[in-house]
């Protein structure tokens, strides 16, 4: 370092150039380095120096304050106290594509780091000239400017706001119909950093009319496009049911179902979770969810996926879908979704957080589960906490009904019904009571029913 | 004496007659006149009967039609209650079912959304379809352009007359594609390939270029000696100036959007220029003894930095940084002149 340095303050523009390459490398392989180049004060020299020179230098310049400042926020603090951003700000009026490049890249990974830098950046004026940047017709420059107005913008609703203000929007929309793949990437993802913070600004960006061009982001051959598509919908969608209504009018839901139909792994994650907030609104768009045939790709991840967080994401969307009304919950029953879930929280190897997602869903259906086939499986091998609602239900829909109470019999299920335990004057034993008290005493005895079991099919009169 | 006697007794009977009439004649008037109180104690006790009967019919006939009034009114009530219920149920029932839960339009809006769904869905489909297309046709230019670049420079194996090319064998019917390839070809030349872009470096690095160049068209280009074209065309010139019209932007245009804010900005920056002191940022204390630079003094500096005369010496051995005490090893045969360097007798060295 202490070789390098003098070498930034040749006469030979060449080696001064080279040099700043050499220490920007030497950053970017560690952060030890980086504190190194930090510490060896070589910061400022390359900071003062910068104004009259060419773009070169500027750029190996702002390779290296990138290179330094994307280790830690303590190192880009460092960097922000030796008066880097106004140099980077000037770097960004530059006319080159390349230091423009550079700069915003250094910018970027400066701003990532927590609010108080992002906020630092934002003051020293970056924000309008980024939105300059977007505009610009090189395809490398729009995408770095994109991902660092992101990055700014996902700390808090304030810095989203100053974004907003500067115009963004309307360029990164804009720019959502440009083929290139990475790029999609980026005003993607940033404009899902924008929305996610507040109903105003997921109102803003909705009004840019992004719908439905966003759909056919989902559509794209690129699997984080889809992705973080999909996480825009989601953000947008999760903050009041007018905007999910309006996603749900625009076709929105078909899309991202089919998308997560498409998709395997962490990438149909925010799918998932965009039809649990959809549905978690209310009845009317929880059966357009079910309506547009969302249960069963959303019960494949449930079976498909290896990780947990996904299984519980998708356990979690399944019980918004289903806890409304009796209707709904019949539409999940059907789907054979219950044994799945019931497997899942049973299972030793799950976590505590997909045990916990799971057995809230199966509570939330089953509380309005009157779907008795589907019920009936699950009599067999519930734990007993789960066992209580599903009494509840058979205890609820009995005695109404005769022919479910004959096959109810039939099917073992009063036999399995005398087989609980429950502690007298609990909930579960006045559901057992109530149960036997819709049959006859003879048929409630024990014997009568063994007796059953083995005659199989025996005709009863009530 | 004897009739005085008598008379005295018969006096005295007739007293005693007397008295018993007179007795007599009180029992009588009393009883008498007891019949006549009694009499008229029962007549007015009978009037008496008679207005306090009358007076309780009149009290009791008022509050009698009071009741009767009030139960009137309890169930003309309790009727209206009845009826005003059933308006009401009916009224509740249809609003609820027309304008709350309305399943009819719930039922064709989610027939809508499905339908809307499959359209999204199948346009979405449509637009994928498209994207591999275009995919696999700019795949197939690819390979195209690649097979034609390989023919222009394998031009030399096409079969002349006499001698067969290795893609025209005489055994084959009809000659190979690859062949029809090389035939259809230009030689390539060996000129060197072009730089990608000419314009990036070379202009931007002269010191007085600062500005890329631009190719403006306010002066449209002089028409070629052509064929006028067929037709009912309008006039070249005529659409040349109105294709090359020169933007006039109103002055709102013009002006920039903030223009006022911006000049009252810019009159504070330079407001605030003028009346700061001097120009050094104003640094906090943790980073106040970075700025220092070092002054040099001016006996010492001469016109290519510090002179070293009298500091630096040539022959000037520093024995605190000597990695170990004792001399290095020595691996190769001395030379002898060397050998004598640092080691001589005399003070002048003073290496020793």
């Amino acid at each position: 370092m202490s070789l390098l340095r003098p070498l930034l303050l040749d006469v030979i523009p060449t080696i001064q150039q080279t040099a700043a390459l050499a220490l920007g490398r030497l950053a970017n392989y560690n952060g030890d380095l980086a504190e190194a180049v930090v510490k060896g004060d070589i910061l400022p020299q390359l900071v003062c120096s910068l104004s009259e020179q060419n773009r070169f230098y500027k750029k190996a310049a702002a390779f290296v304050l990138r290179a330094v400042g994307k280790h830690s926020p303590q190192l880009a603090q460092a960097i922000v106290q030796c008066g880097a951003l106004e140099m980077l700000v000037i770097c960004l009026e530059d006319f080159d594509p390349g230091v423009k490049e550079a700069a915003s890249w250094a910018v970027g990974y400066i701003a990532r780091h927590n609010s108080e830098l992002s906020q630092a950046v934002v003051d020293a004026g970056a924000v309008p000239l980024l939105v300059l940047c977007i505009q610009e017709p090189e395809i490398a420059l729009k995408r770095i400017a994109a991902s660092t107005l992101g990055d700014i913008s996902k700390h808090s609703p304030e810095l989203a706001q100053t974004v907003v203000d500067a115009g963004a929007i309307a360029h990164l929309a804009q720019m959502i119909l440009n083929p290139d793949a990475k790029l999609k990437r980026q005003v993607l993802s940033a404009l899902s950093q924008i929305a996610k913070h507040s109903v105003d600004l997921a109102e803003l960006v909705v009004e840019a009319e992004i719908f439905p061009v966003v759909l056919t982001c989902l559509k794209d051959s690129d699997e984080y496009v889809k992705k973080n598509g999909a996480t825009l919908i989601r953000e947008i969608a999760k903050h009041t049911p007018e905007l999910s209504q309006f996603i749900v009018n625009a076709g929105g839901v078909a899309a991202v179902i089919d998308c997560i139909g498409s998709c395997r792994g962490t990438v149909r994650l925010p799918g998932i979770m965009m039809l649990g907030y959809v549905a978690a609104h209310s009845e009317n768009l929880s059966m357009a969810v079910i309506v547009s045939k969302g249960i069963p790709p959303l019960c494949a991840c449930l079976i498909e996926e290896h990780e947990d967080h996904i299984k519980a994401a998708a356990a979690w969307a399944l019980g918004q879908v289903g806890r409304h009304t009796p209707a709904h919950a019949r539409a999940v029953a059907v789907a054979n979704v219950l044994p799945t879930l019931l497997a899942i929280y049973t299972d030793t190897h799950s976590s505590e957080d997909l045990q916990m997602k799971t057995k809230k869903a199966l509570k939330n259906i089953l509380q309005k589960c009157t779907y008795l086939p589907a019920l009936e499986p699950l009599l067999h091998d519930a734990p007993p906490n789960i066992m209580k609602h599903i009494v509840g239900q058979f205890s609820k829909m009995l005695p109404h009904d005769s022919k479910a109470r004959r096959l109810f019999v039939t099917t073992g299920g009063l036999k399995k019904v005398q087989e609980i335990k429950a502690e007298p004057g609990s909930l579960l034993q006045e559901y057992i009571n109530t149960i036997n008290n819709c049959y006859p005493e003879e048929v409630v005895s024990t014997t009568a029913l063994i007796l059953m079991n083995v005659c199989g099919k025996f005709r009863l009169s009530w | 004496m004897l009739t005085s006697i008598i008379t005295f007794y018969i006096f005295r009977a007739v007293d005693e007659d007397r008295k018993i009439e007179y007795k007599a004649a009180v029992k009588i008037q009393s009883w008498f006149r007891g019949c006549r109180v009694r009499a008229y104690l029962r007549y007015l006790n009978k009037m008496v009967i008679f207005i306090q009967k009358w007076w309780r019919g009149y009290r009791s006939r008022r509050y009698f039609s009071k009741l009767v009034e009030t139960a009137y009114f309890i169930m003309k009530m309790n009727f209206y209650n009845e009826m005003a219920v059933r308006i009401q149920k009916r009224w509740r029932g249809y609003y609820v079912r027309k304008y709350i839960h309305n399943y009819y339009a719930l039922k064709k809006y989610l027939e809508a959304i499905s339908v809307n769904n499959e359209i999204v869905r199948s346009e979405l489909q449509d637009y994928k379809e498209m994207k591999e297309n275009e995919e696999k046709i700019k795949d197939l230019e690819k390979k195209e352009k690649e097979e034609k670049y390989q023919a222009r420079k394998m031009h030399y194996l096409l079969s002349t007359e006499q001698i067969a090319g290795i893609y025209n064998s005489p055994f084959r019917k009809s000659p190979d594609p690859m062949e029809l390839l090389l035939r259809k070809s230009k030689p390539l030349s060996h000129r060197q390939q072009q730089t990608k872009s000419p314009f990036d470096y070379e202009l931007y690095d002269w010191p007085t270029c600062k500005r890329p160049p631009t190719f403006s068209t306010a002066q449209p280009l002089p028409p070629t000696g052509r064929q006028k074209p067929q037709g009912p065309f309008r006039d070249t010139t005529e659409v040349l100036r109105q294709r090359y019209k020169p933007l006039e932007p109103t002055l709102r245009v013009a002006a920039s959007i903030n223009s006022p804010l911006e000049k009252a900005r810019e009159e504070m920056k330079r407001e605030e220029w003028r009346n700061r002191i001097h120009d050094n940022e104003f640094l906090p204390f943790s980073s106040y003894h970075k700025n220092q630079k070092y002054d040099p003094s001016i006996h010492r500096s001469g016109k290519y930095g510090q002179e070293t005369y009298g500091i630096k010496h040539f022959r000037e051995v520093q024995p605190k940084k000597w990695v170990a005490d004792k001399d290095f090893q020595t691996v190769l045969p001395p030379i002898v002149l060397f050998e004598k360097f640092g080691k001589t007798y005399s003070r002048a060295g003073q290496i020793v």
